[in-house]
């Protein structure tokens, strides 16, 4: 690779790049985002290697010779339909790609031109099938500022990322602009952090402008922990530039000189990506000494986190890097005074990182446009649970969540009734149908008793019970509270106690009360982030869904069928055409019946794993 | 507890070393230390414990705080296959707890412990991000989308032949 030393050679690269792109006839590009690749990505991708090598067509071949280049891309996000394929400059997308599907994509799509309508999109309201990516319903209501170039570009190749103008914002900002008038710019946007809390980057940064030290860090947070929530993974590993180009900008802006990034160790392929970014960079030149020739000097390293939810917490994260436990501090003086290792630290999160580089490229102005009066610019939404088009959705902020999950998600599958949608992860909360036009901004949100958090959004349908649903989160934070303050760690516990007594059938009406009682002293009395938004699940299903924890104390039911304690199953007679198959499944022998005769469940023995319902054809066993 | 005994810890002096050399010799980086040993192991035996202490000159409870603070570390040996069912929210609202008792069931352990013939190791992990196949479970590195307590059984039976 060769240095980049100056804006023009950036520019000269950019050029011939973007011209070899043009030149380039067809390219295949194939979804290598993890949910992709658990859908068996990786085979297709390698089938189309075989299939267009042997057909001589392959990737090594010139371009512009009526080549066809091959690329594994990052998340589309359309992930419940993967392995994801797309063909361009048709853009034709098929979707549920097997290997075995490969050949005659190549054959009647890549050269001849036809199109297969089985991979195509099926709209399930008017059965046409879609052959363009934005006109599938799930993409048409969306607003893909960070997550177009997903689908474009090779996340391993640096080349790839300046040929769509990459790299492009970080020139102008450390060539043109003053550090002041990036932060400017970063203020006027309306910028807000998108790591949950929602903080005014501008402002952070302002601050840690004027905190004067030889030594300035930026760390960009990829810790994602929020069980739901998996944009950030999906950016770093599908456009890892567009982080670090963000992270750039940061540093010359507040006069950084040392850049971390912190990835979760569960995500392998985020944290191969983003490192090999990094080194590629490095070796352009684009971080270093003396960055296109402009004086300002920048370099970043990876840290691995180990796995624990507190880790993100912002604090936490920092004594984490420092090899410490990720135990969060009180934070009578922010990081932007005095951080990691004691210097004053700007700590975004990747989204927000991401967001930085279209701001500089588009202006301030611009960006501002887009979302409601406080709450600016777009979000992504992995959008989860009960609903038909499962996958990552990114919005102009003041959508409405009816249309987040109706039109862009496609509504609740097998015609069941909406119950519920969590949002913001274990501090946010369960809103109800009532709540459905509310609009999705930071502040909104935290009104109705949930939150925006980084983005997690599951929907859930009427088989799922809400008290179980509090009891689930509690569960997650009483494991994940890292022990530092009595509230949180104690205050937990408790909640977890009296939770499960309610899903046990052995609740008071008492004990409701005094869920809310300790979710108010836990909201007020704990150190950090984690414990103050814990109580929100509880008291937010208190708060919309209380009839139901009122069954489960008062009348001992669970309307849902999912508190083992409270259910049973058995056999509607009618309905049972005597196959003998759940006799045969059942681990415990609880089943009796002959075969072609009618079975019956022995409550006694039966242990509610739910195998006989599983396989079961003909709808014959209820959960009562 | 007896097949704790048949596992045997070797290199420990040295291969601590060359890890440690890797990161400079930073005692900073002790999650990515602890990381990198625990992928030699399996696991972080007490010896490999003991010795990143005496190298780093870190006193051994520092060394163990993070070993146990970290849900990524385990101080236990593990089997030939480790599952791991997601109990992330998308997977909880689908259904994983079922699959996780069933698991329980037919391997005879609780999620965080490892059959006695080492062959699997049970766990829990919030969120691998793949919330649009749940329930989700990953046997080593391989994922399981939709999983049902009803495919369990032959899912332990496929990894036990293999």
């Amino acid at each position: 690779m060769k240095r980049i030393e100056s804006r023009e050679a950036l520019l000269e690269l950019y050029r011939e790049l973007a011209g070899e792109r043009e030149k380039e006839e067809k390219y295949i590009a194939v979804c290598t985002g993890t949910a992709c690749l658990a859908n068996g990505a990786q085979e297709v991708y390698d089938a189309f290697k075989e299939e267009l090598a042997k057909r001589g067509l392959d990737i090594q071949v010139k371009k512009g010779e009526g080549s066809v280049s091959l690329r594994g891309t990052g998340c589309h996000g359309f992930c419940g339909r993967g392995p994801l394929v797309a063909i361009h400059p048709r853009k034709i997308f098929y979707q549920l790609v097997r290997p075995e599907d490969v050949p005659e994509i190549v054959e009647k799509t890549v050269v001849g031109g036809e199109l297969i309508d089985r991979l195509l999109y099926e709209d399930p309201v008017t059965g046409e099938r879609v052959l363009h990516e934005e006109d599938i319903p799930f993409y048409k209501k969306q607003m893909r500022l960070l997550m177009a170039a997903n689908g474009q570009i090779d996340p391993k190749s640096i080349y790839d990322y300046i040929a769509i103008g990459g790299y492009q914002a970080m020139a102008k900002a450390i060539l043109d602009m003053e550090g002041d008038e990036i932060i400017q710019e970063v203020i006027d946007s309306g910028l807000r952090g998108r790591g949950g809390a929602g903080f005014p980057t501008g402002w952070k940064w302002e601050d840690a402008k004027k905190h004067q030290s030889p030594v300035k860090y930026v760390i960009c947070n990829a810790d994602e922990g929020d069980p739901g929530a998996y944009m950030d993974r999906s950016l770093l590993e599908g456009n890892p530039h567009s982080v670090l180009e963000g992270m750039i900008i940061g540093a010359y802006a507040v006069g950084a000189t040392e850049g971390w990034v912190y990835v979760r160790k569960e995500y392998p392929l985020a944290l191969e990506n983003i490192t090999l970014a990094i080194e590629q960079a490095r070796e352009l030149g684009l971080l270093g000494e003396n960055i296109l020739g402009s004086g300002f000097s920048f370099d970043v390293k990876v840290a691995r986190g180990g796995g624990a939810f507190v880790g993100g917490e912002s604090s936490a994260l920092m004594a984490s890097i420092e090899g410490r436990v990720a135990e969060p501090r009180s934070k009578h003086i922010h990081a932007t005074e005095s951080g990691l290792w004691g210097r004053p630290t700007v700590l975004n999160n990747v989204e927000t990182w991401a967001n930085v580089p279209i701001i500089i490229n588009k202006g301030a102005q611009w960006y501002a446009k887009i979302g409601t009066e406080k709450s600016k610019g777009t979000k992504i939404f992995s959008l989860v649970g009960d609903v038909n088009h499962t996958g990552l959705v990114e919005v102009p902020m003041g959508i409405t969540l009816r249309e987040v999950i109706f039109d862009i998600g496609g509504g609740i599958p097998g015609g069941k009734e909406f119950k519920g949608v969590q949002t913001g992860g274990p501090s946010g909360g369960c809103l109800p149908q009532s709540q459905l036009d509310l609009p999705v901004d930071f502040d909104t949100l935290d009104a109705a008793g949930s939150m925006m958090g980084s983005g997690g959004m599951i929907v859930m349908d009427e088989n799922t019970c809400m008290v179980d649903v509090a009891r689930y989160f509690v569960k997650f934070l009483t494991e994940e509270s890292c022990g530092k303050c009595v509230p949180c760690r104690e205050g937990l516990k408790h909640m977890l106690d009296i939770l499960t007594r309610i899903t046990d059938g052995e609740g008071t009406m008492e004990d409701v009360e005094l869920l809310e009682e300790l979710g108010y002293v836990i909201a007020h009395a704990s150190l950090c982030g984690l414990g103050k938004s814990a109580p929100n699940p509880v008291l937010s299903t208190i708060k919309y869904y209380k009839d139901e924890y009122i069954e489960h104390v008062r009348d001992k039911k669970c309307r849902a069928g999912v508190c083992k304690a409270l259910v049973k199953y058995i056999i509607i007679a009618e309905n049972c055409t005597g196959c003998h198959v759940c006799f045969k499944r059942c681990p415990v022998g609880a089943i009796s019946g002959e075969p072609k005769g009618i079975h019956v469940i022995d409550q006694e023995m039966c242990i509610k794993c739910g195998i006989c319902k599983d396989v079961c054809k003909f709808d014959a066993v209820k959960v009562v | 507890m007896m097949a704790m005994t048949e596992v045997v810890v070797e290199n420990v002096e040295q291969n601590v070393k060359e890890v440690l050399a890797r990161y400079g010799n930073n005692p900073a980086r002790m999650i990515e230390i602890l990381q990198d040993l625990q992928d030699i192991y399996g696991y972080l035996p007490r010896e490999v414990l003991r010795e990143v202490s005496h190298q780093t000159e870190m006193p051994l409870t520092r060394v163990y705080h993070v070993a146990t603070f970290f849900k990524a570390f385990t101080l236990k040996p593990r089997g030939k296959y480790t599952i791991q069912v997601c109990t992330g929210t998308a997977c909880h609202v689908k259904g994983s707890y079922r699959v996780l008792e069933r698991l329980e069931d037919v391997l005879g352990i609780k999620a965080g412990d490892t059959t006695d013939d080492l062959m699997f190791t049970l766990e829990t992990v919030n969120c691998v991000g793949a919330c649009a196949l749940g329930p989700v479970v990953i046997v080593n590195h391989k994922y399981h989308a939709y999983m049902t307590p009803a495919k369990v059984e032959s899912l332990i039976k496929e990894y036990r032949e293999q």
